[in-house]
């Protein structure tokens, strides 16, 4: 069985855990195997409708009014209870901020290792094979994990969602006994960030910006082209977080976050090498720059050389004339 | 209060990455390693939590002899102690094995402290692994990537970054907490603390002094290949009226792309 971890976040499921399921579906095609999805907290009853679609045959909804919070040391003590029971040769996590919280954890529960934020899987003689990077994607690795389970965490945003299918499976609820001592790393409040709808990490369309904005009152320029854009965030370089312009939760890059949209739509940035660590593997890359010599325009897709302040005001035009056809 | 941080040799972000195919590894001929960048936070939180709560700052390293250079930059920012545990196998991109080192040693070696500080992930490897890995094999609780971090008496409330979001989460010391970038301004090393890092003694501990097993450590990752990323090509690049360069970017995106 492969057995994908479904993160619940404000009582429904992430679309990165869907992108996981469907990944999974295909990888245990191939193999002859099932796939099962699993759920943790308290009062999951319901949400188990949305998954079977994305290729479960099976759902558990893993029930304790412990859990009714976030806990990694909780969640992991439950899921074990599972894996001891279920038996799953392999189990798959997106790589959100739960995911890479929660699957050390499990792993180190369950003594076998862990392939973290996974961008490609594929069967090979039949086994299953992920693929890495490392160095903030300055290389790749390809590894067969040689414990059970295979422990796995996918990279969100990089996997494509299978067709909803019409199919339905068997929900499973099951109340799981945990010790009230393991569990002692319950979140206990969650403060959201004014505004910020999305992260960069979730966002199919990231506007990034840097120096070349000058002050944190541009940022403007770009907070208005991500409202006219569905799925975006707005993203900044590390020089534009440090100058204290814009909070460093949207920096993009080595010490910042990792991101792979669509589009990555870079605005007075250079594209520096810590930059572009964070950035590379997005599918669309264009680049508004003065400096018709900035590293940016290597990768990019598409280039404008010209003064941001010019010409970000004619792309929103022309923007709202294309999204409004 | 008895602090520990852990602390990874890597190589700076700077570095041009060049592999050896032959062993699956990366060349470090040539590449400069550093102190990776959010252990750096780790150490400086754990530098201000003595100061205001008082107490030790020890800091810990699995690595080959060169990562004492790595330890004593930690020595110079302000830390009082270090230990190095001698470890010569290559990378292995298995957070578990250094997981376990780590475990055993502060098991076996160093049982008394209140609070375990790591990098969220190590510049590199990037596993984002080892705390909570560490933690579950001590059975501790744990916050990871953490932006702000206070301490009262003995429980710590520690904010921890999410999408969009904090977490906010309060917990017993002793307690396993990873820094992320904005948790403090890392200090610089002065030239008193890089006179006292230099003659400082650093005990060095062996994997055979854990008593492990002959595989217990064996890594349970069986690397296929290690690759360099497809060459992204430069596309077309326009300089024009910035009215018609605006028309021809949204053109691309809406005709070619297809993105929008
Ligand atoms: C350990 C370490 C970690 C790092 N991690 C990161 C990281 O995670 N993310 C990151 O981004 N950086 C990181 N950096 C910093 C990185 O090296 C660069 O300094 C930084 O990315 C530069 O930011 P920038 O592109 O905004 O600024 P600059 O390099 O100064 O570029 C500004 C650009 O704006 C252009 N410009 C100026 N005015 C205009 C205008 N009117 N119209 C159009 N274009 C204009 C200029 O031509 C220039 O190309 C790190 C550095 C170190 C040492
Ligand atoms: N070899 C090592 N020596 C010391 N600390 C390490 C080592 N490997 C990992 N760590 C610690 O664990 C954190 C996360 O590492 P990782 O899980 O490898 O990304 C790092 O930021 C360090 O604090």
């Amino acid at each position: 069985m492969i057995l994908v971890y479904i993160e619940v976040r404000d009582g429904k499921v992430k679309k990165s855990s869907l992108e996981t399921l469907s990944e999974g579906k295909r990888r245990a095609d191939e193999l002859g195997l099932d796939t099962a999805a699993v759920l943790v907290g308290h009062g999951l009853k319901g949400l188990d409708s949305g998954i079977f679609p994305y290729g479960a045959s099976k759902v558990y909804l893993l029930e304790n009014a412990l859990l009714s919070h976030y806990s990694p040391s909780g969640f992991a003590a439950a899921l074990a209870v599972l894996v001891q029971e279920a038996g799953p040769e392999i189990i798959l996590f997106s790589a959100t901020s739960m995911g890479k919280d929660l699957a050390p954890r499990l792993a180190a529960r369950l003594g076998v290792s862990l392939a973290s934020d996974c961008t490609g899987t594929a069967v090979v003689e039949g086994k299953l094979e992920v693929k890495r990077p490392i160095y903030a994607g300055k290389a790749f690795v390809t590894f067969r994990l040689a414990a059970s389970p295979q422990l796995v965490t996918l990279r969100p945003n990089v996997f494509s969602l299978l067709e909803p299918s019409e199919a339905a499976g068997e929900t499973l609820i099951k109340e799981v006994v945990i010790p009230e001592d393991d569990v002692k790393d319950v979140v206990s409040e969650v403060a959201r960030e004014e505004g910020a709808a999305l992260d960069v990490t979730e966002a199919e369309i990231v506007v990034s910006g840097g120096r070349g904005l000058k002050g944190p009152e541009n940022f403007d320029l770009l907070k208005d082209l991500s409202a006219l854009l569905p799925h975006s965030a707005v993203g900044a370089s590390r020089s534009a977080v440090d100058a204290g312009w814009i909070d460093h939760q949207h920096q993009v890059g080595q010490t910042g976050k990792t991101v792979s949209p669509n589009l990555y739509l870079a605005v007075g940035l250079s594209g520096a090498i810590q930059h572009l660590a964070g950035m590379s593997s997005s599918k669309y890359i264009v680049a508004v720059n003065k400096d018709a010599d900035a590293p940016i325009f290597k990768v990019a897709d598409f280039g404008v050389v010209g003064d941001l302040f010019q010409i970000v005001p004619y792309l929103k035009e022309e923007l709202k004339k294309v999204l409004a056809e | 209060m008895n602090i520990f941080v852990c602390v990874k040799r890597v190589p700076d972000t700077e570095s041009k990455i060049r592999i050896d195919h032959s062993s699956n590894r990366i060349i470090e001929e040539g590449l400069n390693f550093v102190l990776s960048p959010y252990d750096e936070y780790a150490v400086e939180e754990a530098l201000r939590i003595r100061e205001s709560e008082g107490g030790k700052v020890t800091v810990f390293s699995v690595g080959p002899d060169v990562a004492l250079a790595t330890l004593k930059k930690a020595l110079a920012m302000g830390a009082d102690e270090a230990v190095l545990i001698k470890d010569v196998l290559p990378e292995a991109y298995d957070g578990l094995r250094v997981a376990k080192i780590f475990a055993r040693v502060f098991e076996q070696k160093y049982p008394e402290f209140d609070l375990l500080l790591f990098g969220k992930q190590a510049m590199g490897s990037d596993n984002a692994q080892v705390p909570a890995m560490v933690a579950e094999l001590l059975g501790l609780p744990q916050v990871n990537v953490v932006t702000k971090l206070e301490i009262e008496g003995n429980s710590a409330t520690a904010h921890r970054e999410i999408e969009g979001a904090s977490e906010i989460v309060t917990l017993p010391l002793p307690a396993v907490l990873s820094a992320q970038k904005g948790l403090n301004e890392p200090r610089y090393e002065t030239l008193k603390g890089i006179m006292m890092a230099k003659r400082k003694e650093i005990p060095v501990i062996s994997l055979a002094d854990l008593g492990f097993g002959a595989d217990e450590l064996s890594p349970q990752m069986d690397l296929v290949k290690m690759e360099s990323p497809p060459p992204r090509e430069a596309g077309q690049v326009i300089e024009v009226e910035p009215e018609e360069a605006a028309r021809k970017l949204v053109d691309f995106l809406h005709n070619e792309a297809k993105v929008i």
